[in-house]
């Protein structure tokens, strides 16, 4: 075959994509060894300086093991609760288009202007939360302006909003899985909670490493929730690394600084996703059906 | 036992997932006097419904905002960069599945991997340069500089489930095509896109759904032109606007994407899913 053809298929959109990213990148490396900021802007050289200013930002890493456990812990929600309610409407309930189509909807809708309802729903004063709390005789909960129930409230609205998308994809996966594994399963006589450990989530690995991978690939770059809910805040409790950049380089307009700061934010999750990744290949080989 | 453990967890989730859009609704419906004084929430019943909220974002005599541009603004971007998206996406995808590439010790796995892993760019890290490269361009605020900005982050998607969808097809069909005198092209044209309408689809709800909803670069790369109907709502946020009025343009912005979940759960239905997450 001349060869063409498949250079036809792939360079247009091969190129498109590197012409859109390729200046943004390089730029961004080129500009972290400057001083670009408000009353100084263009390329200078200052060498290493801002490298060596990250190095000593604790409220950089800081966001950075937010960032961590914010989002394992989110993703690892959305699988846990995606996987029990695809389970719940592949088989087994009345209205099952029904429940499908509701429990799809959070997906549609814009985060970060559902960040806003959040935000009006765990506000303290007259939000909807404290609201039923009290109604029901409790105390009411200093969501936004104390660390722990404010990283509760963003978890929250994480899970709400992107559980559906877990579920989308675990679904599809559900209703693609051959029939007779599990005829076989039931002319054993295996219970309901055999069948699922021994045939349905094996059978689920490679559709369920897909579904987190591209969800941690996401949550990776949290931002709406918190920037609307709690600006980062009380202090920096739920200040996340794209909110502490955002602040940095498009709030005070320290380009290079933050430009720095967001390379090593890139850098550190192409790293760690790459290595999620490979180790999530490796477990799902063995014993891949 | 099982089961009304199941039936509580339908329920409690279905209620999780109803409580915000009922709140946004219902908020949205509310006198000055029903939010200011603490939560109310059955209409009628603790607060008499009022329009205010809808009547100062829709035309007419009490509007505070004009949303009718940003929505055409929206609906234009959002088309522009799926069908890009999708073009060059589904045409990459097709090579990728039915060629091998090699440069040096580069394979299709890897170039699959560049693709997808653009998206895990965040778009903090792009901003700036963005808006330095459209403003060299003279694309800044326009809508076709939103859209290249946007493609970059949804051609990703069409790739990573065109090529697992294009695997899933034959290789027999486009054998078949070419015996009969088609070259690739005209092979891929005539034979394997008919066939890829559902995957299209699925792909293209995906980029309706990412480009719809993305905030970050309608508001860093465009000012009044472009303004989109999500960043007008986030404007109103900006300016201490009352919630009642937050609510309604909320509503009013997520509305014609919910739309997609029916049409989502009918492909779910028909097992056409299937074979786009595989």
């Amino acid at each position: 075959m001349k060869k063409g053809y498949p250079r036809f298929f792939l360079l247009p959109g091969l190129i498109l994509l590197i012409a859109i990213i390729i200046f943004p990148l390089l730029f961004t490396i080129r500009v972290t060894f400057s001083s670009w900021n408000v009353s100084q802007t263009g390329l200078n050289f200052i060498g290493g300086e801002n490298w060596a200013e990250m190095a000593r930002d604790t409220r950089y890493w800081g966001s950075m093991l937010r960032l961590f456990y914010l989002s394992f812990l989110t993703v690892a929600i959305q699988y846990a609760l995606g996987f029990a309610i695809a389970l719940f409407a592949w088989k087994g309930i009345a209205a099952r288009r029904f429940f499908r189509v509701l429990w799809l909807i959070p997906m549609m809708t814009t985060p970060s202007l559902m960040a806003i309802i959040w935000r009006s729903i765990f506000t303290e004063d007259i939000g909807a939360l404290n609201g039923l709390l009290s109604r029901a005789g409790l105390d009411p909960v200093n969501w936004l302006t104390e660390s722990g129930p404010a990283n509760v409230a963003i978890t929250i609205a994480e899970v709400w909003q992107w559980t559906p998308f877990m579920f989308l994809i675990l679904l599809a996966g559900l209703l693609s899985l051959p029939k007779e594994p599990f005829m076989a399963a039931a002319i054993d006589g295996a219970s309901a909670w055999k069948t699922f450990a021994r045939v349905t989530f094996p059978m689920m690995a490679p559709i369920s490493i897909g579904a987190i991978m591209i969800r941690l690939i996401d949550a990776s770059k949290i931002f709406d929730s918190v920037f609307t809910m709690t600006r980062g805040g009380p202090g920096n409790a739920t200040e996340t690394p794209a909110a502490y950049i955002f602040q940095r380089s498009l709030q005070d307009f320290q380009i290079a600084y933050g430009s720095t700061l967001a390379l090593t934010y890139l850098i550190l999750a192409i790293l760690t996703l790459t290595i999620i990744g490979k180790v999530f290949a490796r477990l799902s080989k063995p014993r891949g059906i | 036992m099982y089961k009304v453990l199941k039936a509580t967890f339908i329920t409690v989730w279905s209620l999780f997932v109803l409580f915000p859009i009922m709140w946004a609704i219902t908020t949205s419906f509310k006198p000055e006097s029903a939010v200011v004084n603490g939560a109310t929430f059955i209409p009628f019943l603790e607060f008499q419904p009022s329009l205010i909220g809808w009547k100062a974002i829709l035309p007419g005599p009490d509007s505070i905002t004009n949303l009718m541009t940003p929505t055409l603004n929206s609906l234009i971007v959002t088309a522009g960069a799926t069908a890009i998206s999708l073009i060059f996406g589904s045409l990459a995808a097709y090579g990728l599945s039915r060629f091998t590439y090699g440069w040096k010790n580069y394979s299709n796995a890897d170039i699959i991997f560049f693709f997808v892993s653009q998206r895990i760019m965040p778009p903090v890290v792009l901003a700036i340069p963005f808006f330095l490269l459209l403003k060299q361009l003279k694309l800044l605020d326009t809508h076709l500089g939103l859209i290249l900005v946007l493609t970059s982050g949804l051609m990703p998607i069409v790739v990573w489930l065109m090529v697992d969808f294009f695997n899933a097809l034959p290789r027999e069909i486009d054998e078949m095509a070419m015996l009969e005198g088609c070259n690739p092209i005209q092979a891929f044209f005539r034979t394997i896109l008919p066939l890829s309408k559902p995957g299209l689809t699925v792909a293209g709800m995906f980029c309706v759904i990412f480009g719809w909803n993305d905030v970050f670069f309608a508001l860093t790369l465009t000012a009044t032109k472009v303004l989109t109907l999500p960043v007008a709502v986030i404007a109103l946020n900006g300016t201490v606007t009352p919630y009642w009025i937050l609510a309604a343009s909320t509503v009013f912005s997520i509305i014609p994407l919910v739309g997609l979940a029916f049409v989502i759960e009918r492909f779910l239905s028909r097992g056409s899913l299937g074979g786009a997450v595989r």
